[in-house]
C-alpha cells in the first residue's frame, strides 16, 4: 500500500467516513448474532446461509432490474431464509445428518446463484457489473445512502437482541427448559434465525457471499476465550467484528482493486489467534502455564510428603535425607527429586546440609497437611463410600493436592476427627501429637 | 471428437471421483470437513503456481494435499488444544485459509493464471482446448481428463484395497478401534483422498461446486439404499447423470456449466428426498396413512407383535 497515504484527508471525506462506519456496523451485527449461532452449535449454518443469499441477490436483480441495496437485501433475505429452512427440513425429515444437509444446501444454492449470475452476465446488461462484488465484497462501493440503510438495519438487529436478550439467552443455553416454562421456542427460533439472516445479508456488500460465514463464526469464537458471561461475549464479539470490518474497509479504500472480504476475514482471524493464545484463563498460554504450575506443585508436595514419611518411620523429623533416600521411598527417579529439592530450599520448606536435605518447621507443617489430607480422604472413602481399604490409596494420591482448607474442615467435622486411617497409620493434626501417645498403636 | 463430449466425459470422471470419497464423508458425518478442505486447498494451489510458475499438476497436487492435511490437523488442534467446539474450529480454519488464498491470487494476479471467479466456478468450458500432446504432436485428449482420471483410479484403488476396514470405520469407529484397525490412519487417508480429489476437480468445477459433487450424489444415494456397495455405485451413477444433464441444462440456458450441474444435483436430491421408495417423504407418508386406515378398519395385523404374556 501507498506509504505516503494522506490519512487526515481521507478521514475528512464524508464518503470515506460513511464506508468505515458502515463496515464497522455490519461487522458488529454479524459478530453479535454469531454468538448465538456459535453457542447453539450451529456455527456452520452461517456458511450455508451466506451462500444461499447469492441466488436471491441475482433473482432480485432479474425481477426488478434494479441494483438498489434494499431490493437486493430483500432478495438475499428470502433465499437465505429458504437455505436455513432447507437445512432444517432435510435434517428433520430424512436420515441425512446436519453436516451433509449444510454442505448440500450451500453448494446447490450457490450453484443456482452462479447459474443466474452467468445468465445475467451473458445478457450483457451494463448494470450487472456490480453484482460480482457480492462474491468477495467491495466495501468501498458503498455509497452513503447504502450505508444509512444497511447501518439502520444493523441498529434494528442489535436493538432486537437487547430487547429479547433474556429469551435468546435461554434459547441458546437450554431450549428444553425454555419450552418447559412456556416460552414460545418456535417463534423465538424463527426470530433469531431471521435476525441472523438479516445480519448476513447486510454484510454481503462489504464482505461477500463466500466469506460472510467467517464474520458469524470467528468473532464469536474469539470472544468466547475471554469470558464466561454472555453480555460480555456479545460486546466483545461485536467489537471484534467491527474492528475487522474497519480493517477491511481501509484496505478496500486504499487498494480499490482488492476484494474486501478476504482482508476482513484475515483481520478477524488474527484477532481470533490473539484471543486463542493470550486470553486469561481460557487461552492456550494461560492453560499451559496453569497445568505446568500444578504439575510443579504436585511434585513439590510429593517430595515433602516423602520426607515426612521417612521421619515417620524412624521418628527423627528433622534428620537430613539424601535425594536417593526420597526417590527410593517413592520409587521415583533420583534426578527428578534432586531437581525439586533446591526449589523447596529456596522457598524455605527444606534446608540443605551438605549432600542432604531436612524439613524446616514450615516444611514439616506443609508436609503434615498433605499427609493428613491423604489419610482423611482414605477414611472418608472407606467409611462413607464403603470402599475396600486397599482401593483407596490411588484416589487419595490425587485428591491430597486438590482439597481446599474449607473442604478439609468439613471432612474433619464429618468424620469426627479420626485418629487413624484405614491402614492404621496415625493422622497428623496441626497440634503436635505427643510421641508417646501415638507409639503403641501404630502398626508399621 | 466434439468439445461437448470431452466436457461431459471430464465432468463425469470428476463427479465419479468426488462421489466415491463423498460416500465415506457423508457416512462419517464429515461432509463439512469436505467443504472446508475444498476451500482450504486454494492457498496451496496459489503458492504452487507462484513457486513452479506453471500449471504443472504435480506441484499443484502437492501444495493442495499439504493444505488439505493442514486443514484437517488445524481443525483437530483448535478442537483439542484450543478447546474450541468442532463446528467453529472448522469454520475458523477454512474461511481463513480461503481468504489467504484469494488474497494471494489477487496480489499476484499478473503472475497467476487463475482469477477469483475461476476459483469459484471453474473453467470446464475450456477443458477440451487444453490438451496434452505427445512429442510427435499426437493429441492425447484434455489434460484435465487425465488428471481427474488419475484421481478416480486412486480413489477406486484405495477403496477396493481397504474395503472391509473402511466399512467398519464408516459405520462403527469404536468397533474398528477395538478390532485393532488404525482408525486415525484411515481418517487421514480419507482426508488426503478428499484433498487430492478436490484439487483435481477444482480447476474444472471450482471450490464450491466441488462440494456439490462430493456431498450431493452421496447423500442422494444414502436415501436410496442401505448397502454401502450399492451406495457407492448409485452415487457414481448419479454423479455421471448430473454431469450429463447439467451440461444439457447449461447449453439450454447459456449459463455456467458447473453451476447447472450443481442445480441438477440439487434437483436429483430433492426427488430422492421426496420419492425414495425406502426413505422418501411421500412413500413414508403414504405408508403411514394406509396403516392408519387399516387400523381404523380393524384390518391391521400385529405391528410390533403381541407379547406372549398377553396371549
Amino acid at each position: 500500500m501507498n506509504a505516503s497515504f494522506d490519512w487526515g484527508a481521507l478521514l475528512g471525506d464524508a464518503n470515506v467516513r460513511s464506508v468505515l462506519l458502515g463496515s464497522m456496523l455490519l461487522g458488529a451485527g454479524a459478530g453479535v448474532l454469531g454468538c448465538f449461532t456459535f453457542l447453539r452449535k450451529r456455527a456452520l449454518l452461517g456458511d450455508a446461509l451466506a451462500h444461499a443469499t447469492l441466488p436471491g441477490v441475482c433473482l432480485a436483480f432479474l425481477v426488478t432490474g434494479s441494483k438498489h441495496p434494499f431490493v437486493l437485501l430483500v432478495g438475499a433475505t428470502i433465499t437465505g431464509w429458504l437455505g436455513v429452512a432447507a437445512v432444517n427440513v432435510i435434517t428433520k425429515r430424512s436420515r441425512i445428518k446436519d453436516d451433509a444437509a449444510l454442505a448440500l444446501t450451500l453448494s446447490v444454492f450457490f450453484g443456482f446463484g452462479i447459474v443466474l449470475l452467468t445468465r445475467i452476465q451473458k445478457t450483457g446488461a451494463a448494470a450487472q457489473a456490480g453484482l460480482d462484488k457480492f462474491l468477495f465484497g467491495q466495501a468501498a462501493s458503498l455509497v452513503p445512502a447504502d450505508v444509512l440503510l444497511l447501518g439502520g438495519v444493523t441498529v434494528v438487529l442489535l436493538a432486537c437482541v437487547v430487547l429479547a436478550f433474556k429469551e435468546f439467552k435461554l434459547l441458546a443455553f437450554d431450549p428444553q427448559f425454555a419450552a418447559t416454562i412456556g416460552r414460545p421456542v418456535g417463534a423465538l427460533d424463527f426470530l433469531l434465525n431471521t435476525l441472523t439472516v438479516l445480519s448476513v445479508t447486510v454484510g454481503l456488500q462489504a464482505v461477500g457471499v463466500v466469506l460472510m460465514a467467517a464474520m458469524l463464526v470467528t468473532p464469536a469464537a474469539a470472544a468466547r476465550y475471554w469470558t464466561d458471561r454472555l453480555p460480555v461475549m456479545l460486546v466483545l464479539a461485536g467489537t471484534i467484528g467491527a474492528l475487522a470490518g474497519a480493517i477491511g474497509a481501509v484496505v478496500s479504500m486504499t487498494a480499490p482493486r482488492m476484494p474486501t472480504g478476504p482482508w476482513t476475514v484475515v483481520a478477524a482471524t488474527a484477532l481470533f489467534a490473539v484471543s486463542l493464545v493470550a486470553a486469561p484463563r481460557r487461552g492456550v498460554v494461560a492453560r499451559t502455564l496453569r497445568r505446568w504450575r500444578t504439575r510443579r506443585r504436585v511434585a513439590e508436595e510429593n517430595v515433602l510428603k516423602t520426607l515426612y514419611h521417612l521421619g515417620e518411620s524412624d521418628g527423627v523429623w528433622d534428620a537430613p535425607r539424601k535425594a536417593s533416600d526420597v526417590s527410593g521411598r517413592r520409587r521415583a527417579k533420583t534426578a527428578g527429586v534432586a531437581s525439586v529439592l533446591p526449589r523447596l530450599a529456596n522457598a524455605g520448606w527444606v534446608e540443605r546440609t551438605g549432600e542432604a536435605w531436612r524439613l524446616t518447621r514450615a516444611g514439616l507443617d506443609r508436609a503434615r497437611r498433605v499427609v493428613r489430607l491423604h489419610r482423611l480422604w482414605e477414611v472418608y472413602l472407606t467409611e462413607r463410600l464403603h470402599l475396600a481399604a486397599d482401593h483407596v490409596h490411588d484416589d487419595a494420591e490425587e485428591i491430597e493436592h486438590i482439597l481446599t482448607p474449607e473442604l478439609e474442615a468439613q471432612l474433619e467435622a464429618a468424620l469426627a476427627r479420626p485418629r487413624f486411617d484405614p491402614h492404621r497409620q496415625q493422622i497428623p493434626y496441626d497440634a503436635p501429637v505427643p510421641a508417646s501417645a501415638a507409639e503403641p498403636t501404630v502398626v508399621p | 471428437m466434439s468439445p461437448a463430449f470431452w466436457i461431459i466425459l471430464t465432468a463425469s470422471v470428476a463427479a465419479a471421483a468426488c462421489a466415491l470419497v463423498g460416500c465415506f464423508l457423508v457416512l462419517r458425518r464429515m461432509a463439512m470437513l469436505g467443504d472446508a478442505i475444498s476451500h482450504a486447498v486454494l492457498p496451496g494451489i496459489a503458492i504452487a503456481f507462484l513457486l513452479s510458475n506453471s500449471r504443472a499438476p504435480l506441484p499443484m497436487l502437492l501444495g493442495a494435499s499439504a493444505l488439505g492435511l493442514l486443514t484437517a490437523m488445524l481443525t483437530e488442534l483448535l478442537h483439542r488444544g484450543g478447546r474450541l467446539q468442532q463446528d467453529a474450529s472448522i469454520g475458523v480454519t477454512f474461511t481463513w485459509l480461503f481468504a489467504v488464498g484469494v488474497i494471494l491470487i489477487s496480489l499476484f494476479a499478473g503472475q497467476v493464471d487463475l482469477d477469483q471467479e475461476c476459483v469459484l466456478y471453474g473453467e470446464i468450458a475450456y477443458v477440451p482446448w487444453d490438451t496434452w500432446t505427445t512429442s510427435g504432436g499426437r493429441s492425447l485428449g484434455p489434460r484435465a481428463l487425465w488428471i481427474l482420471g488419475f484421481a478416480l483410479v486412486f480413489n477406486a484403488t484405495w477403496i477396493l484395497l481397504a474395503w472391509k476396514e473402511l466399512k467398519i470405520c464408516a459405520f462403527d469407529p469404536e468397533l474398528a478401534a477395538s478390532l485393532g484397525i488404525p482408525v486415525a490412519a484411515f481418517h487421514y487417508l480419507l482426508m488426503g483422498a478428499t484433498s487430492i480429489t478436490t484439487v483435481t476437480a477444482f480447476e474444472s468445477v471450482g471450490a464450491i461446486l466441488v462440494v456439490a459433487m462430493i456431498v450431493g450424489p452421496a447423500a442422494t444415494a444414502y436415501l436410496l439404499t442401505d448397502r454401502l456397495g450399492h451406495m457407492l455405485a448409485i452415487a457414481v451413477g448419479l454423479g455421471v447423470a448430473s454431469a450429463t444433464l447439467g451440461y444439457g441444462l447449461a447449453r439450454a440456458l447459456d449459463c455456467s456449466i458447473a453451476g447447472a450441474m450443481a442445480v441438477v444435483i440439487g434437483v436429483l436430491f430433492a426427488l430422492a428426498f421426496l420419492f425414495s421408495p425406502s426413505h422418501g417423504l411421500v412413500p413414508r407418508a403414504w405408508h403411514q396413512r394406509r396403516l392408519a386406515d387399516d387400523v381404523r378398519a380393524g384390518r391391521a395385523g400385529p405391528i410390533v407383535g403381541q407379547s406372549p404374556d398377553a396371549a
